[in-house]
């Protein structure tokens, strides 16, 4: 029983993870419909940019604020200079431009860094494990980080009226703009945003995998299922589908598959959502009009 | 090119005709001596690049079929690939099997892995084939790796194979034979994909790529369609897979990683997109460009495909075969242009 409690526990910490990368994959594809495959490969640049600073002596929690303020730069010039033009062209090139930043990014994070695996600081109490056993300092700090960046994502679309414009521009690009909303610049906050969210998670999770340029990737396919299963239009129902899919991994992984098999566990949970419930748990059911 | 029932004969159609002289078989024939001629041409590691080159255009091909002609986007054909080579490694090594057999069987493996892969994700948009697909890719390694198939697919040490003699006791060295066998492969696929993409289902596929919902309505069954489009890519990439096993003589699981299905996106892009003739330009720029960028450093080929992909899109999104087919075209359209008025004269 005490077994079965740790890995359910588990599972929501590395959950978080999960939703906070669903999160940003979800903010990005309610307002363009395009699901960015470079999400991982962005993160992992952000952590070696807070690695960088922490080895140079900079403290943990500056570093962590000023990598997520480079990130929401970052993600806002690559949504200017190579998305915006890009507009109007088919899926197809929006596809290729994602993978395109994924390959340069990631094999970039390489070049700069090297592919040497590095342990990444974690800034949480890592002595004891906490609640009679249950969880580590560091799970139960990235825990309460991840939440509060929910929150704060939340409090953000809900109560201010950037978040109001920015959600308004997402749902309905003509009508915003006749009211004086700049969408084209809400569509590069939007990026800035998941990418700063992006920066969070992959700041939180490096603790756990250890820093190096493929990090990311399998967290991302996690994220794509978390996302998929609440439905990948619904914010909210991205974030409980992270939070499930963490729980589903760690449980699965304990005493079904074993950990061999954890990425092939996330295409069956994709592919399984896809066969009975296209839309996700929380999702819309789109119809379209001809 | 024969017109079909109901379907208006054009006047070029006629004027051709009227020629009674069709130079389709004739280039073929000339096109497929060109090719085998680097066989004796030249000989190691080049003729051995050549033959990957090859391969490589046949796995983009499959991968055109699908996403250049039918709109939907894969980016996990690498894991047909795998599929393919690991069903040609496992019949050779466990079962002696000649390498010729693994062939039609990787294809009909790859076939109806990309019905199951594509029945649950072509129901939906096309985003969610690019989803399901690349999440494959990511997760065949490790599936490849997997404790309980060790005993077939040899684990992380993957499998050792033998390049095949040639035939007939004919006087070639095992290289050139592979490089031989390899272009009449796919010399044979990419006729049949020439003939498919210009019949009644290739212009279907056509038309649901650009107009789904008249598509639909003309009554096509586009999820059905889709299914079976993308299973006829899979078994095409299989296909390649299996022969660069055998090319190879050796799989690991851990040179099927996701970078493989990346590499063959890209390669379609840069040779261009819905172009037969592309994928040839696809595979050569694979095989070569890599090496080429790994002299300025060993991160380097991926930075540098990177920008490149993107490069093109913004540039030349119809890649080489698309900027080739722009500089041609205008010249033959004269020649035409001239041909029909000289006939119409008589």
């Amino acid at each position: 029983m005490d077994g079965l409690a740790h890995q359910l526990i588990a599972g929501i910490a590395t959950g978080g993870i999960y939703a906070s990368v669903a999160l940003a994959l979800v903010v990005i594809y309610q307002a363009t419909h395009h699901l960015n495959f470079a999400q991982g490969a962005m993160a992992t640049f952000s952590t070696y940019i807070a690695y960088t600073l922490i080895q140079a002596g900079v403290p943990y929690w500056v570093s962590f604020f000023a990598t997520i303020a480079v990130s929401f730069i970052i993600g806002v010039l690559i949504e200017r200079i190579l998305l915006r033009p890009m507009h109007h062209a088919p899926v197809l090139t929006h596809v290729g431009i994602f993978i395109g930043l994924l390959l340069a990014i990631s094999d970039l994070c390489g070049w700069l860094f090297d592919y040497t695996v590095k342990s990444f600081p974690t800034p949480f109490d890592s002595g004891g494990p906490m609640l009679g056993g249950l969880i580590s300092g560091h799970e139960l700090g990235s825990t309460a980080v991840t939440l509060a960046v929910l929150l704060l994502v939340y409090l953000f679309f809900r109560h201010t009226s950037l978040g109001l414009a920015m959600r308004a521009a997402a749902y309905n690009p003509v009508s915003s703009r006749l009211v004086g909303i700049r969408v084209g610049w809400m569509l590069a906050l939007g990026w800035g945003l998941a990418a700063a969210i992006g920066a969070v998670a992959g700041m939180m999770v490096a603790p756990v995998v250890f820093l190096e340029p493929n990090m990311m990737l399998g967290i991302l396919l996690y994220a794509f299922a978390g996302a998929l299963l609440g439905g990948i239009d619904n914010p909210g129902g991205a974030v409980l589908g992270g939070f499930a899919v963490g729980v589903i991994e760690n449980l699965g992984g304990a005493y079904l598959v074993g950990t061999e098999l954890k990425l092939t566990l996330a295409l069956v949970i994709i592919i399984g959502v896809l066969l009975v419930k296209p839309n996700g748990l929380f999702g819309r059911v789109v119809v379209s009009r001809v | 090119m024969s017109a079909s029932k109901g379907v208006p004969v054009t006047e070029t159609a006629a004027a051709e005709r009227v020629a009674g002289w069709s130079w389709t078989p004739f280039l073929i024939l000339v096109l497929v001596l060109l090719a085998l001629a680097p066989a004796f041409l030249v000989e190691g590691y080049r003729l051995f690049q050549l033959t990957l080159a090859v391969i490589y255009a046949l796995a983009i091909l499959g991968l055109n079929i699908v996403t250049g002609y039918n709109g939907q986007i894969s980016l996990g054909h690498g894991a047909f690939y795998a599929v393919g080579a690991y069903t040609a490694a496992i019949m050779m090594a466990h079962f002696e099997l000649p390498y010729w057999t693994t062939l039609p069987v990787a294809a009909v493996v790859c076939a109806a892995l990309g019905y199951g892969i594509g029945f649950p994700a072509l129901r939906l948009g096309s985003l969610y084939l690019a989803l399901t697909t690349f999440s494959l890719a990511v997760a065949v390694p490790q599936i490849l790796k997997y404790k309980a198939f060790e005993d077939w697919t040899g684990g992380v040490q993957g499998l050792f194979i033998f390049k095949p003699d040639p035939p007939f006791a004919l006087p070639l060295t095992n290289d050139q034979w592979m490089y031989i066998f390899t272009v009449l492969v796919a010399a044979a696929l990419f006729i049949l994909s020439w003939n498919l993409l210009r019949s009644r289902i290739g212009r279907a596929m056509l038309a649901i790529r650009d107009q789904p919902v008249a598509a639909e309505a003309m009554g096509m069954n586009l999820a059905q369609l889709k299914t079976r489009t993308f299973a006829v890519s899979a078994m095409i990439t299989g296909i390649a897979g299996a022969l660069s096993a055998i090319a190879v003589e050796f799989v690991s699981p851990d040179s099927f990683a996701v970078t493989l299905s990346i590499t063959l996106f890209v390669g379609m892009v840069v040779g261009g997109v819905a172009s037969i003739l592309g994928t040839v330009f696809g595979g050569l720029f694979v095989v070569f460009v890599p090496n080429l960028a790994e002299n300025i450093s060993k991160a380097a080929p991926g930075v540098i495909y990177g920008i490149i992909l993107i490069a093109f899109l913004f540039l030349l999104p119809t890649g080489f075969a698309g900027f080739l087919r722009r500089l041609v075209l205008p010249l033959l359209r004269r020649r035409r242009s001239t041909q029909a008025m000289s006939i119409k004269g008589r």
